[in-house]
């Protein structure tokens, strides 16, 4: 009954959340949001509506303005282990080889090195990059740079995945594998994530829920689920016509803040 | 270079303005340039003889303490200025100041506090060299992608881990480029310095060579120098082509 009810509780809470940029820029007002423990949230709303504002807030890169955001009942200030953050400009260090790259996090955490190079090796497998362990950043296309800065994300064995677009700078035809990908991955790690995108289309396909920022200052308009069963083959939801009825539904939502 | 549509290796370029070096000098033109076989035979000469040796290990002695000096304080300091704007306002006028003002003419005035000696010459080794290798990294630092700095906090990096894992690897290609300005500013440091006051090592053999007229000598040093100069360089510039990629992606 008691280790039900702590996994029954949302495992990041925002509450009242607010950020004003200097210069006063009001990115997010009065966000209230509740992310349940192990399914992928999606916050999905037009370019600029402080989408990365919140992610980074929950991530602990930046500072709230007003308040808080709870990951497990303890109040965030700062980057911690449970959170890992996948970073739409995938952020790998150029000098470092994928293998290195993916233990970066190991590294810091002062993991020895055979096996924080196992524990890489492992990831670097899963998401699909066996063999390019020796590259070198500049040697792999955009897709298998997110790839690799996915599978440094997994090393760390955080509880809590924040991707902010992480397929935005990735070609048409990669983004869909790796949108694919993502969901049979996700099907073997037991994570939570957190994932920003301003494109509908690829909310439907990857999330549990979404919840719909408006435009500047971002508010959250509406939470909606759009849990398809994911159990069965990821390669037909996109003729699954649940999956094609909520696009619509959303559009049909978000034409409406749209001037 | 291109002659006639055949490209043409730079080699020849520079045997080109030996020739008309060697004429110029065969012809007696100019008192000031002997000819050019004349050096090489001087420079042979030279490299056989004790006191050129003393004279060498002088300078490459102030040259290397201040350059060790200037790279310690550099460094550090552009990368305080890059990442701590306050210190950067504090600074950043002097740095600007002295990275293109007329260094020589301070020279002088460093012998009231540093007197006539070798101390005088390293001082000004780093004089000339400190800005550049400041400001270059200061750039670098400034340069690296925002992104890169987020995901070092995010995984867990402290404060020392930023600097040497990220930061300061992020910035090597401009560190890189501002060491090969300064070691060249450095090497012009050591000779300004030995010849406007402490009258020794190599600026004492230049003094020597200028005021008893042996022109081949004195330019086998030139020669000698500039070739000192170009190769430490190249040396830099060989490390700043091996770590280019890492700008391109950062
Ligand atoms: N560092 C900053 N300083 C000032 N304004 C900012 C800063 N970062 C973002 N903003 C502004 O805040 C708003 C939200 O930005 P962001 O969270 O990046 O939006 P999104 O990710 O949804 O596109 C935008 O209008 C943006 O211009
Ligand atoms: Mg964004």
């Amino acid at each position: 009954m008691q280790a039900n009810t702590i996994q029954n509780r949302p495992i990041i809470e925002v509450k009242e959340l607010s950020k004003t940029y200097p210069g006063r820029v009001e990115a997010l007002r009065n966000v209230n949001l509740s992310i349940p423990r192990g399914q992928l949230t999606t916050l999905l709303g037009p370019s600029g509506c402080g989408k990365t504002t919140l992610l980074k807030i929950i991530a602990g890169l930046l500072n709230k303005t007003e308040g808080n955001v709870f990951i497990n009942g303890q109040p965030v200030n700062g980057p911690g282990p449970e959170r890992a953050f996948v970073f739409q400009d995938f952020a790998l260090l150029p000098w470092c080889t994928v293998l290195r790259n993916v233990a970066f996090g190991l590294e810091l955490r002062g993991v020895p090195g055979k096996q924080r190079n196992e524990i890489a090796m492992k990831y670097i497998d899963e998401v699909g990059l066996t063999g390019f362990e020796k590259a070198y950043p500049y040697e792999l296309s955009g897709g298998m740079r997110q790839r690799v800065g996915l599978a440094r994300a997994l090393a760390v064995d955080a509880e809590i995945l924040l991707m902010d677009e992480p397929f935005a700078s990735v070609d048409e035809q990669t983004r869909r594998k790796f949108q694919e990908d993502l969901l049979n991955l996700l099907k073997i790690e037991k994570k939570t994530v957190v994932f920003v995108t301003h494109s509908i289309e690829e909310a439907v396909y990857v999330s549990d829920q979404v919840a719909l920022l408006g435009p500047r200052p971002g508010r959250i308009m509406r939470v909606i689920n759009t849990r398809l069963d994911h159990a069965e083959n990821v390669e037909d939801i996109r003729r699954d016509q649940r999956y094609l009825n909520l696009v619509e539904d959303l559009w049909q939502i978000l034409r409406q803040y749209l001037i | 270079m291109i002659i006639f549509g055949r490209r043409i290796p730079m080699i020849f370029a520079l045997l080109i303005w030996l020739l008309v070096w060697e004429a110029i000098g065969r012809a007696e033109l100019l008192f000031l340039i002997p000819p050019f076989a004349d050096v090489v035979r001087a420079m042979f000469k030279l490299l056989a003889t004790g006191k050129f040796y003393q004279a060498v290990s002088v300078s490459f002695i102030a040259f290397s303490t201040g350059m060790m000096i200037s790279i310690s304080i550099g460094i550090p300091l552009g990368i305080l200025m890059g990442r701590v704007r306050f210190i950067d306002e504090l600074l950043g006028m002097w740095v600007n100041v002295f990275v293109s003002a007329p260094l020589t003419a301070i020279v002088p005035a460093l012998m009231v506090l540093t007197g006539f000696g070798q101390t005088t010459v390293i001082v000004t080794v780093i004089l000339f060299s400190v800005w550049i290798i400041t400001l270059d990294t200061r750039a670098g630092v400034r340069n690296i992608n925002p992104s890169l700095l987020e995901m070092g906090r995010s995984f867990g990096a402290n404060k020392l881990q930023l600097y040497t894992k990220v930061i300061f690897k992020a910035a090597l290609p401009e560190i890189l480029a501002g060491l090969r300005l300064g070691l060249i500013r450095g090497v012009r440091g050591v000779i300004v310095g030995q010849l406007l006051i402490a009258i020794i090592g190599l600026g004492e053999l230049f003094e020597l060579y200028s005021r008893s007229f042996l022109m081949d000598r004195f330019w086998a040093l030139v020669i000698m120098i500039f070739l000192f100069a170009y190769m430490i360089s190249e040396a830099v510039n060989h490390l700043e082509k091996r770590i280019e990629f890492w700008a391109s992606t950062r």
